[in-house]
């Protein structure tokens, strides 16, 4: 679908870095001593069998859970814990397996709410809405729109977001977590329960947003095909710990992968 | 007819005459980024010229082909316009056509130079670019997703103007040349090449001169009178000729404002900010509105449902005749004027119509139930009859003629008549050149003295002095026993009722008459989920005993109906089925213009024909579809097959 850009080959400088981490929730092991590192500007892919630690994974990256043991380097700052609102202010933006939307809101409101923290004005002047308040929400409005321009969500706009199909809803969380303009999207199963028009729509929109914005994403995904059409590497893993790391033909080929997905008795 | 003189006889010349005539007023809008864009006549001209010289300095010449594929924006109007300045001659092709058809149309057309809207037009383009040694250029709309494609031959339409002003700014005669190449256009030049989606066969490209557009449009202003206040949405395929005139030809004539929506999905909600002025739509449009409407108002509360079918009622009793003028009795009027305020004024808002002077209808016949119901609503839509031979108008209804089953008197210069066969033949102003390059073709079409065959068959009704089609000519057939039996007519009694998409009826040289229907999913399912009951696919829905009960009803229905009329008696519906996929253009199945193409799917679903005939209680079908992306799949059924009551004809009385 897309040959590797310049930017791609001359990746080599690490956004993100997971060192040896372990979480467990009493005594089961989630994930346990998993390394692997997200390269600015790349799309990197998690797979991994039902309940391999892949959602854990990402939360832990995202300041969700905390890991036992093991630390993660982010731009540089190696950090043990970290609270999601930190996260967030430090550039990672995510979309959840089960749609997390305002749903009694506008997809706009939405998107809007996903600019919370670029908002320079307080609680006061916003609602007062004049001078200063009132340029800079016409500020991020345009943002917004642009975001809505590029998901092509124009139709949408002032709709409920709980009156929309999945496919839409997901698309605004998407919209949602751009409009943070994060260096790091993760996705978090972004193509489940989708019909194939809508899933093929939501592969150019990350591919876009890659090539468009430049944003490096990590996304969990299901879909063998999708995976190979939208990412250079890929991590797999099953029972919480790390079995292949490589290319998506490399992974593909992987003894344990295949064991892994065709069910090996272990 | 001469009325405006030949001075501003070409679009290019239009443009400059607008730009000082109505220098200060919108020409076009659109909305970009959720805000309306406005330009007025006079940037319309500065940004013509420069996409103009921009052309120019990309090697366009006189008679070249400039193919424009995309959804109804600024830009590609101005790209026609831009072309037509050096006698170059726009191409506009269906932006939902697959790569493989654009193909046909760009070799046919010897297109030298492609404007596009977007990247997903640009991606077909380049699949097929090694087959056309031709193209020169493409230029695109939307720059986004094209930024790491090779740039070659690939330009945005904004540099290409950019090119044209650097070369406007550095070299004074760069003005002038455009200048004179503009008014050495030409009236009898050839304005426009539009590909008709045709129902059989390969698309022709019909050949339309300046004059035929032009004089066409101003003489339909003129029925009309529209002047330079109207708004119009532009939002029907650009290929078409009815968004060629009434979105450019019209607005060029007369002056006014053409609105481009955000996309094509927001239309309604963009007609509705717009309030628009003249529209214009095929039947389905106005089908699926009343269709979306009624479905809502079924979910809505009881006391709102009550009322919106009370005054619906007070509507279909009284609306009509105070929009033609006729005499009312008080009370009719004082519940109508109630009803403005409480129904139809705030329905009529929500579906972007408030504003309304004039709404055309064509394309295919629309349920004469639905015709009315929008009048009722005090909307003053009219049939129009036309084809793309024609530069549309051959024959429109006048404001206070108004029938639900004719399309009109012939349109100012038109000439109509009916030949022996039924067929109705016209001569017009509008009258094409030719098909581009088969002579043949159009010889069979046109005759020497300038009459053009319409292939449909139609007649002249006594009463009113309007033309009636009934059918296309060579589908208007006879059962064996010697019924008379017109598809179309029958299939749009079916297509009234909202639960049914698309019928295809059958019978010519059979015994008697059946039909495969398509459901229509937004009525049907929201009828599936009332009734409780659960479906997994459309496929599963369409199949679905309790549907089959439903759609039993409406088609004996029909068979009453059909039994009231003399001639159609004959041609009633005995068997019918379901069928497990919507009928699609993808397929080859119904033309890009949503025209159901009853041969095709004949042979497609031959083993279903031959089991309506057979008696069979159901049968085996297996249909290759096409998704979106032009891959291709299976798609297998077993379809079930009911028989329906038939009233009975008195036959012993015209045997006796």
């Amino acid at each position: 679908m897309r040959a590797p850009s310049e930017r791609d080959v001359a990746a080599g400088e690490v956004l993100l870095a997971v060192e040896n981490v372990s979480l467990a929730f009493g005594g089961i092991k989630a994930v346990s001593g998993v390394s692997f590192d997200i390269r600015k500007g790349e799309i990197r892919a998690i797979i991994g069998p039902n309940g391999a630690g892949k959602t854990s994974l990402l939360n832990v990256i995202n300041g969700f859970y905390h890991p036992q043991q093991g630390r993660i380097i982010f731009k540089g700052k190696p950090r043990s814990a970290m609270r999601p609102y930190e996260a967030a202010l430090g550039g990672i933006a995510r979309t959840f397996q089960n749609v997390a939307l305002f749903k009694g809101m506008t997809a706009l409101d939405n998107i809007m709410a996903g600019r919370t923290l670029k908002m320079r004005r307080g609680f006061f002047w916003q609602l007062l809405r004049v001078g200063p308040a009132l340029a800079e929400e016409i500020e991020q409005r345009r943002r917004v729109e642009e975001i809505i321009d590029f998901l092509k969500i124009q139709h949408v706009r002032k709709i409920q977001v709980g009156k929309l199909s999945y496919g839409l809803q997901k698309r605004v969380e998407l919209g949602r977590a751009l409009a943070m303009e994060p260096d790091l999207l993760l996705l978090d199963e972004p193509m489940a329960g989708m019909n194939l028009e809508e899933k093929e729509d939501m592969c150019r929109f990350i591919l876009d947003v890659n090539a468009h914005y430049g944003t490096t994403i990590a996304l969990i995904e299901h879909d063998m095909g999708v995976v190979m059409d939208l990412s250079e590497r890929v991590l797999v893993l099953d029972h919480g710990i790390k079995i292949a790391d490589g290319s998506p033909t490399e992974v593909q080929a992987d003894r344990a992968v295949i064991d892994a997905y065709l069910g090996l008795s272990h | 007819m001469a009325s405006e003189p030949a001075r501003a006889d070409t679009f290019p010349k239009l443009l400059m005459r607008n730009a000082r005539a109505y220098a200060d007023r919108p020409a076009y809008r659109h909305k970009d980024l959720g805000i309306w864009q406005v330009w007025t006549w006079a940037q319309v001209l500065d940004e013509v010229r420069a996409l103009s010289v921009g052309l120019r300095e990309l090697g366009l010449a006189r008679d070249d082909k400039v193919a424009i594929v995309g959804s109804n924006r600024p830009r590609l109007y101005w790209a026609m316009c831009a072309a037509q300045a050096w006698s170059a001659v726009p191409v506009p092709i269906y932006a939902d056509s697959v790569a493989e058809e654009m193909a046909y149309i760009l070799e046919h057309a010897e297109v030298t130079i492609a404007v596009v809207e977007d990247q997903e037009q640009v991606d077909k383009l380049l699949s097929i670019a090694d087959r056309l040694p031709r193209l020169s250029f493409i230029l695109y709309d939307e720059p986004r997703g094209l930024r790491d494609y090779d740039h070659q031959r690939l330009k945005w339409i904004v540099d290409v103007q950019k090119l044209g002003r650097d070369s406007l700014a550095a070299d004074a005669q760069s003005l002038k040349r455009w200048e004179a190449a503009v008014a050495e256009g030409r009236g009898e030049d050839l304005a426009v090449m539009l590909y008709t989606s045709g129902t059989t066969g390969r698309p022709k490209g019909v050949m339309l001169t300046f004059d035929n557009l032009i004089i066409s449009a101003i003489n339909g202003n003129e029925f009309d009178s529209l002047g330079p206040d109207e708004q119009v949405v532009a939002y029907l395929p650009l290929a078409w000729v009815g968004d060629h005139v009434f979105s450019y030809a019209q607005p060029f004539t007369a002056g006014f404002c053409v609105n481009c929506p955000e996309s094509p999905e927001t239309v309604s909600e963009d007609r509705r900010e717009i309030g628009t002025t003249y529209a214009f739509a095929p039947p389905r449009i106005y089908e699926n509105l009343i269709t979306l409407t009624m479905v809502r108002m079924e979910d809505a509360g009881r006391l709102k449902r009550n009322m919106f079918h009370y005054f619906i009622a007070v509507a279909r009793r009284w609306g009509e005749k105070i929009l033609n003028r006729e005499k009312v009795p008080l009370h009719g009027r004082a519940l109508y004027w109630l009803g403005e305020r409480l129904v139809y004024g705030p329905l009529k808002n929500r579906l972007g119509v408030s504003r309304i002077r004039l709404a055309y209808t064509a394309g295919e016949a629309i349920g004469p139930e639905i015709f009315r119901f929008w009048r009722s609503l005090g909307v003053n839509l009219k049939q129009l009859y036309g084809q793309t031979e024609a530069s549309v108008y051959i024959t429109a209804q006048p404001d206070g003629e108004i029938y639900a089953d004719t399309v009109g008197k012939p349109n100012i210069g038109v000439d109509i008549k009916v030949a022996e066969n039924g067929e109705v033949l016209f001569k017009s102003p509008g009258v094409f050149v030719g098909y581009y390059k088969e002579p043949q073709k159009t010889a069979e079409t046109k005759t020497t003295d300038g009459w053009v065959h319409t292939g449909d068959a139609g007649f002249i009704d006594a009463k009113t002095g309007h033309l009636k089609i009934i059918d296309r000519a060579k589908d208007v057939g006879r059962l064996n026993d010697g019924s008379l039996l017109a598809p179309k007519y029958i299939e749009n009694k079916l297509k009234f009722y909202p639960n049914i998409r698309e019928a295809v009826v059958y019978g010519d040289k059979r015994d008697f008459v059946c039909a495969m229907l398509n459901i229509d999913l937004t009525a049907v399912g929201n009828w599936a989920e009332r009734n409780n009951i659960v479906y997994g696919s459309y496929q599963e829905l369409a199949g679905h005993p309790r549907v089959y009960d439903m759609l039993a009803e409406h088609v004996e229905e029909v068979n009453r109906s059909l039994a009231e009329e003399e001639a159609m008696a004959g041609a009633q519906i005995r068997r019918f089925l379901i069928l497990h996929k919507e009928l699609d253009a993808d397929d080859g199945e119904v033309t890009r213009t949503q025209k159901v193409r009853r041969g095709f799917v004949a042979e497609r679903y031959a083993p279903l024909i031959t089991a309506l005939y057979s008696g069979a209680r159901e049968a085996d079908i297996s249909t290759e579809v096409t998704f979106e992306d032009g891959r291709k799949g299976m798609l297998s059924a077993r379809i079930k097959i009911r028989d329906v009551r038939t009233v009975p004809l008195p036959a012993m009385e015209k045997a006796a």
